[in-house]
């Protein structure tokens, strides 16, 4: 658990810097594409910027139908 | 002496040796019928061009990537006016051109740089895989979604990919449909050098100065040697794209596609 959210705060962190809002701007229930306005492509930008930071491979289709943080901490910790 | 081109997908532009092809079609220079035209206007210039350079470097000023391949949109609009044979028969035109246009890059006697970066998707990853290297920024993701739509990539990337890397990557990219980034695309052979994000093109830039150093008579034997353009399967392409073309599910997926409120619509 405690794992999951230290995932969770890095991944927001991360979606935080690279859209440019303030960290205490998104929350782990957030739906990402709502709160952070963005499209499919930014998501594949935040995609890439979290295999590059976790340094693992999550294919795309592992992120179908995945709209907020903690989902989304949880298949990146099924890859680590 | 600079000698610059604007049409209005793409620009290019010659200096010093080096050819930059620049694309710059919003939204994600999506690849359609203007596009097209403006490539083989491209290629009619490269007749003269290629006299006067050593190099030639492909890149996007588009934010959101390099290209993001066929635009399905207007495949999908200009498809529902048309019967089923029009529509199969205009697709064997477009797909006739294209591989026209990408097979003279190709074939060039200068060495060839894609400069990518961002969605490097469908066809436009088949775009990069015509250049003789490829140098992209660790935000670039390389992916064959056309699965999904019922198709296979149908500007030469199996070939060409099958060419460079081999059957098994062919098999990953394509079977799977996933997209791979650029340190995984460095790690397999596809990526010749690994930049940081937005230094594709000063590093594409710096390895041209590189290239300008060689003889070019040496450059273009090298390249023939190790490169050789693999026609008989992207014929076998044409005719296998073309056969599932003409399938229901094809117009279902476009449609699918076109008309999706799907927050992933670029996700097989």
């Amino acid at each position: 658990m405690a794992e999951t959210q230290h995932i969770i705060d890095e991944i927001q962190k991360l979606a935080a810097e690279h859209f440019k809002v303030a960290a205490d701007h998104v929350a782990p229930d957030d739906d990402f594409f709502q709160k952070l306005g963005i499209d499919s492509l930014q998501a594949l930008e935040l995609l890439t910027r979290l295999e590059n930071h976790f340094n693992i491979e999550l294919p795309d289709y592992e992120m179908q139908g995945v709209v907020d943080f903690r989902t989304l901490a949880d298949r990146i910790s099924q890859r680590m | 002496m600079t000698k610059n081109v604007k049409a209005e997908t793409l620009s290019w532009s010659c200096n010093e040796g080096v050819i930059e092809l620049e694309l710059h079609r919003a939204p994600a220079n999506e690849i359609g019928s203007q596009t097209l035209a403006d490539l083989e206007a491209f290629v009619e210039a490269l007749a003269e061009l290629q006299n006067e350079a050593s190099a030639l470097i492909i890149h996007s000023s588009i934010d959101a990537g390099f290209c993001a391949g066929a635009d399905l949109r207007e495949l999908y609009q200009t498809g529902k006016t048309m019967g089923s044979s029009d529509r199969i028969a205009g697709v064997r035109e477009f797909l006739n051109r294209i591989h026209s246009v990408l097979n003279a890059i190709d074939d060039l006697p200068l060495t060839t740089i894609a400069a990518v970066h961002g969605t490097t998707f469908g066809g436009g990853f088949e775009l990069a895989l015509v250049c003789d290297l490829i140098i992209a920024d660790k935000m670039t993701r390389f992916c064959f979604p056309e699965l999904r739509l019922g198709l296979i990539p149908g500007f030469g990337g199996i070939p060409r990919l099958k060419r460079d890397l081999g059957n098994a990557v062919v098999r990953d990219l394509l079977l799977t449909g996933r997209s791979m980034n650029a340190t995984k695309g460095a790690q397999i052979g596809l990526v010749s050098q690994l930049v940081g994000e937005g230094k594709s093109l000063v590093a594409a830039r710096s390895t041209a100065r590189q290239i300008l150093k060689f003889d070019k008579g040496t450059s273009i034997a090298a390249k023939r040697f190790v490169k050789p353009i693999p026609r008989a399967e992207l014929r076998e392409e044409i005719e296998i794209f073309c056969d599932l073309f003409s399938r229901p599910a094809v117009d279902a997926g476009l449609r699918r596609f076109v008309e999706s409120d799907d927050p992933y619509p670029y996700l097989p």
